[in-house]
């Protein structure tokens, strides 16, 4: 295979893919410039609401891109990917939090108001740099990246698998959350990082800022998709399917499974940190409930809805799910929870391989009618000559 | 095919040199004290009842199971206690596994081309392409293992004895100097039996190869040394006419 074929694969064999894409994009760019352009009123606007709600699906929809590789493709069931996504917002946060300067309630141009009411009277050395847009996103990579790395390092490397994985990931994101809930631990405490003014200059109220920011978060979708696709139909995706399905085979062909596993945990991680990068200075606050242990299964049951092992199914799962929680909890706040358990028992029991896997259930049916289709043609045009 | 040992060019002398071992689960000694020599190229069968310590010694050997005392010894200096199993599968061993595992969510064509003997670091797999030389390679294997025309079927939809044979299949594409095949004809017909009989000693022309196998008719088709195993330690060892004679293993086989 050529470079070019590289590339190629890319784009073959994957028509739901495309077609997600496709509509991700199509939306990304339709509803910032409908709020921007249109004026209000007109039948063409799209309230800010709408627009930085759908800003938020995308970033979920990058999350749950992350979750399927390393759960769908390698087998890997991260309960903690709440953990990473917050991490990246929180590095972002940082960086909004410094830019406010001498406009907070306290007027400190050097210290954040949440440490001015703490009585601090120097910036810890952990929030030195994130004065620089450059170092926060650098920060945006290594925070959830390093974390991973280390963390998972210590779990492969023991070979730490299955549940038992699994569950340490709650622990990492509950212990993460407990810290920062506390005051002293530098981060806001409580109420995370917010009262934001803007970004790079811009001002982060705008809607003309949200709408960059929301037709970024399409971008990006779309990017990682291809990365992860790229990942996937290479050998290196035939390696990663064969260690979820029998990673002692893997080590007996002289694989080593926890240098692959490392590796895409902690890339994963990554992609989950720059979303969350991505949706804190959307919703203008980093919030330490981000790191709760509900978030974190939150994500699987999005990407077990939407079809575990396709990568576009993530995406679905992602935006139906948060879509409808975004209805329910607005109508009918006290039904949410239900709704979310009910779905989750529904995809095990009825859809064990979710919404994509229904999908690809139908194209197979309808490919092999019209071969047999094609077949019974064929036949009938052949006995004409014949006869 | 003449094997010369790296560090010092001497002539190998033991391929698989095992002495002394003893493995103990819970306090039972599933290996006793076995010790156990393999030549370079040599085709040999381990036959025991059921419980002997076949596939732990196995286990040993591939680097899953680490030994409580003894020596397992690689071309006489490398001792494999001190790797794992992916390190040792790229010095040159390759397994089967009792129960056939192949990968039954990819086809047999990418089975092989996962097992195909190359680089296994992440960045080669990321930007792998199959050279024609290593086309030409797998569809030989193919024809070996008699499964060309399945090469783009998914292998959860192989038969049984199918699933053997593409793992044996795995095993030869890797190009090991020692295959070690746990009990391959489980499962099988006869037919099925004789032609992994065929399969095993077409492969042992240039490889080493140890079978652990139940059926009597299959290890007489291998026409090789045979070793017997018995509750963790060799009871005999010879050529089948001479195992079969001996009175301790007939006592073993028909006592039971
Ligand atoms: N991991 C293990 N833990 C406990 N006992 C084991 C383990 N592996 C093997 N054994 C025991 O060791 C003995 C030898 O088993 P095995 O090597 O599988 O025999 P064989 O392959 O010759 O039939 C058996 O009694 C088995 O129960
Ligand atoms: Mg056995």
């Amino acid at each position: 295979m050529t470079n070019n074929s590289m590339i190629q694969r890319l784009f073959t064999n994957d028509p739901m893919g495309r077609a997600v894409l496709g509509l991700v994009l199509a939306l990304g760019i339709i509803f910032p410039l409908c709020n921007v352009l249109a004026p209000e009123g007109s039948f063409f606007h799209i309230s800010t609401f709408t627009m930085t709600l759908l800003g938020k699906m995308l970033c979920f929809a990058i999350l749950a891109l992350a979750l399927d590789l390393v759960w769908g493709y390698c087998g890997i069931l991260s309960l903690g990917h709440g953990a990473f996504f917050a991490l990246g917002g929180y590095a972002m946060g940082m960086y909004l939090m410094r830019q406010i300067g001498d406009r907070g309630v306290y007027g400190n141009p050097e210290l954040p108001d949440f440490m001015v009411f703490l009585n601090w009277d120097a910036l810890p050395w952990y929030w030195m740099g994130f004065d620089n847009f450059g170092f926060a996103l650098l920060m945006v990579v290594l925070a959830p990246g390093l974390l991973a790395f280390v963390f998972g390092w210590l779990a492969f490397r023991s070979r730490v698998t299955g549940v038992y994985f699994s569950i340490i990931t709650q622990a990492l994101t509950f212990a993460l959350m407990q810290m920062f809930f506390m005051n002293k631990f530098g981060f806001g405490g409580n109420n995370g990082l917010t009262d934001f003014k803007d970004i790079l200059g811009f001002d982060i109220q705008s809607d003309a800022t949200r709408s960059v920011l929301v037709f970024l978060a399409a971008v990006v979708l779309c990017i990682a998709y291809f990365v992860c696709r790229f990942i996937v139909s290479s050998k290196l995706g035939n390696v990663l399917v064969s260690i979820r399905d029998s990673e002692s085979r893997m080590r007996f062909l002289g694989y080593r499974v926890e240098h692959y596993k490392l590796l895409v945990f902690t890339f994963s991680a990554v992609i989950a940190g720059i979303a969350g990068a991505i949706y804190v200075p959307l919703v203008g606050a980093a919030n330490p409930s981000e790191f709760s242990p509900i978030n974190s299964i939150g994500i699987v049951i999005w990407v077990a809805l939407g079809g575990r092992g396709t990568l576009y199914g993530a995406i679905i799962g992602a935006l139906v799910i948060s879509y409808a929680k975004s209805f329910f909890t607005t109508s009918f706040p006290d039904l949410w929870l239900y709704i979310l358990g009910g779905l989750f028992v529904v995809t095990t029991m009825y859809l064990p391989t979710g919404i994509a896997g229904k999908i690809e259930e139908y194209r197979e049916r309808k490919n092999a009618r019209s071969q047999t289709e094609f077949e019974a043609a064929l036949n009938a045009s052949t006995s004409e000559v014949n006869s | 095919m003449k094997l010369v040992n790296s560090a010092d060019q001497h002539p190998v002398q033991s391929l698989l040199y095992m002495s002394g071992v003893t493995k103990s689960f819970d306090g039972f000694k599933a290996i006793n004290n076995l010790s156990l020599d393999i030549a370079p190229g040599e085709l040999r069968a381990i036959i025991g009842p059921n419980g002997a310590g076949k596939s732990t010694m196995m286990d040993i050997i591939t680097g899953k199971t680490k030994p409580d005392t003894g020596d397992v010894k690689f071309k006489d200096t490398i001792d494999l206690t001190q790797h794992d199993e992916a390190d040792i599968a790229n010095m040159g061993i390759g397994r089967k596994f009792q129960k056939p595992t192949v990968i039954e969510s990819l086809t047999v064509w990418e089975n092989l081309d996962l097992a195909l003997a190359g680089n296994r670091g992440i960045w080669q797999t990321l930007f792998f392409t199959l050279s024609s030389k290593q086309k030409d390679k797998i569809a030989t294997t193919l024809e070996l293992i008699g499964l060309s025309d399945k090469q783009n079927d998914t292998a959860a939809n192989l038969s049984h004895g199918q699933k053997q044979w593409l793992e044996i299949g795995m095993l030869f594409i890797q190009d090991p100097q020692m295959l070690l095949v746990d009990e391959p004809a489980g499962g099988m017909t006869d037919a099925e039996t004789m032609e992994t009989a065929r399969l095993l000693k077409e492969i042992s022309k240039d490889h080493s190869v140890i079978v652990v196998e139940h059926d009597m008719d299959f290890v007489r088709a291998l026409d090789c040394r045979v070793t017997v195993l018995h509750e963790g330690s060799v009871l005999a060892e010879g050529s089948l006419e001479k195992v079969s004679a001996d009175p301790k293993v007939i006592e073993v086989y028909l006592g039971r």
